[in-house]
C-alpha cells in the first residue's frame, strides 16, 4: 500500500513532471488562460496517460524493441482521437477553445516519456499508478497556472467573479498581460524557482563558474 | 501570402506564442551551434510535411473529399492525427536515409536532430493549424516554411542568450530551467510586438 501511495504522490511535487523532468511543457503553457480549459485538458491528459500506460504495459513483452516508438505513438494517437472526439461531442465550446492542443497530446513528451521509461518495464498495476501520479503532478501545475492567469487576468475563477473588476463597478483592474503568452512563461519560471528553493537538491549546478577577481 | 509568411515567423511564432516544441526548445538550446542545426532540420521538415499533409487532408480526409468517387458523405477527418503523425515519422525516416546515402556531410550535421523532430509538437502543431486555418496548398507551403523559420529563429536567439546567461550570477533556484522560462517570456513579449507588422 505504502509503495503504491508513494508511486502516486512522488510526482506531485518532488518529481513533478513539469518542473523537474521538463516533460509536457507545451500544453501546460498553452491551455492555461482560464481554469476551465486547464481542468478539461488535465482530464483528457489523465485519461490518455493512464490508459496508454496500461496498454503499453500489458503488451510490453510483445513489442519488438526496434519499432517500439511507432507502436507507442499509434497507441497514444488512437486514445487521443477518442478523447478528442468525445470532447467535441459533449463539450463543444471547450473543445473549440482548446483548439489543436488536445490533438497535441500525441506528441506530449510526458505520455511517451512515461511509456518509454516506466510502463515498458513494469506490470500494468504499478505502470498505471505511476501514470496517474504523473498526470496529477502535471494537473497540479496546470491548475496553479490556470488559477493565477484567470484570477488576475479577468478577476474570475471558473467564470465566477472573485475580484469585481472596474468595468463592473468593482475595484479590481484586470492585468491584461496575464492573458498573453509571456505571463505563462513567467508564472512557470517563478513556480520552478519556488519548487527549487524548497527542494535545494534539485538546483542545477552551473556548467561554468567565474572565479572571484580578488 | 506575404502577410501569412510574416505572421508565421513573428506574430504567430510557434515557439513563443503557441508554446509548441517547448521540450526540444528548452533541451537543445545550451549552445548556438546545436541550436542552428536543429533549427535547420525543423525548417526542412516543417516546410515539407505541412504541404504533404495538406495534400493528404484535401485529397483524402477532409469532409467531402471522396465526392468524386460517389461518396460525398464520407468524413474521415477524425483520422487526421494518426495520418499526420504517420506522415511526419515516415518523412523523417526517409529523409534520414536519403541524407545518409547522398549527402553524408549534411547527415553528420543534422543526423542526431532528426529523430528528435518526430516528437516535436511544433511539427504536428503546424499541420494541425493548417487544417484549423483552412489553408490551401500554396498557403500551406508558405505557412510551413514561415513557421519553421520562426521556430528556428526563436531557438537560435534563445541559445545565444543562454550562452551568455551561463556566466550570470543569479539565485540558486533560478539557475537553468527557471531562468530559461523567464528569458523565453521576455522574448515572447518582444515577438508579440511584431504583431503590428502586418495590417
Amino acid at each position: 500500500m505504502s509503495r503504491a501511495w508513494q508511486t502516486v504522490t512522488a510526482p506531485l511535487v518532488r518529481e513533478n513532471p513539469v518542473t523537474l523532468q521538463i516533460l509536457g511543457i507545451c500544453s501546460a503553457l498553452a491551455v492555461t488562460t482560464s481554469l476551465r480549459t486547464a481542468l478539461v485538458m488535465c482530464a483528457a491528459l489523465t485519461v490518455v496517460l493512464v490508459a496508454s500506460a496500461g496498454i503499453v504495459s500489458l503488451i510490453r513483452r510483445h513489442i519488438p524493441d526496434a519499432i517500439r516508438l511507432i507502436v507507442m505513438i499509434v497507441i497514444v494517437a488512437a486514445l487521443v482521437i477518442v478523447a478528442d472526439e468525445v470532447l467535441a461531442a459533449f463539450a463543444y465550446g471547450v473543445s473549440k477553445e482548446l483548439s489543436i492542443f488536445v490533438g497535441l497530446i500525441v506528441t506530449n513528451c510526458l505520455v511517451l516519456g512515461r511509456a518509454e521509461s516506466f510502463a515498458r518495464h513494469n506490470p500494468p498495476g504499478p505502470a498505471m499508478l505511476d501514470a496517474l501520479g504523473n498526470a496529477l503532478g502535471y494537473s497540479l501545475v496546470l491548475v496553479i497556472v490556470g488559477t493565477v492567469r484567470e484570477l488576475f487576468g479577468y478577476g474570475t475563477l471558473l467564470g465566477l467573479t472573485i475580484l469585481p473588476t472596474v468595468e463592473d463597478g468593482g475595484w479590481y483592474r484586470p492585468l491584461g498581460l496575464m492573458q498573453l503568452a509571456p505571463a505563462a512563461f513567467f508564472i512557470i519560471g517563478a513556480l520552478v524557482w519556488a519548487v527549487r528553493s524548497a527542494q535545494p537538491d534539485q538546483v542545477e549546478t552551473p556548467e561554468h563558474r567565474l572565479e572571484a577577481a580578488e | 501570402m506575404g502577410d501569412l509568411f510574416l505572421d508565421a515567423i513573428f506574430a504567430d511564432n510557434l515557439a513563443l506564442s503557441f508554446f509548441l516544441g517547448m521540450c526540444t526548445y528548452l533541451a537543445v538550446s545550451k549552445q548556438v551551434s546545436t541550436a542552428v542545426g536543429l533549427g535547420l532540420a525543423v525548417i526542412v521538415v516543417q516546410g515539407a510535411t505541412v504541404p504533404l499533409n495538406a495534400l493528404i487532408w484535401h485529397g483524402l480526409l477532409a469532409p467531402g473529399a471522396w465526392a468524386w468517387a460517389g461518396l460525398p458523405d464520407v468524413d474521415l477527418s477524425f483520422l487526421r492525427i494518426v495520418a499526420f503523425i504517420g506522415v511526419i515519422a515516415a518523412f523523417v525516416q526517409v529523409l534520414e536515409m536519403v541524407l545518409e546515402r547522398h549527402v553524408p556531410t549534411l547527415y553528420r550535421a543534422l543526423g542526431i536532430f532528426l529523430p528528435l523532430i518526430t516528437v516535436n509538437c511544433a511539427i504536428l502543431g503546424g499541420s494541425l493549424f493548417m487544417v484549423e486555418r483552412r489553408l490551401d496548398l500554396t498557403g500551406s507551403v508558405v505557412w510551413g516554411l514561415g513557421s519553421g523559420i520562426g521556430w528556428a529563429l526563436a531557438i537560435c536567439a534563445f541559445a545565444a542568450i543562454r550562452e551568455r546567461l551561463a556566466y550570470a550570477d543569479m539565485p540558486k533556484g533560478l539557475q537553468g530551467l527557471g531562468s530559461a522560462f523567464i528569458v523565453t517570456g521576455l522574448m515572447s513579449l518582444g515577438f508579440s510586438a511584431f504583431g503590428g507588422l502586418t495590417p
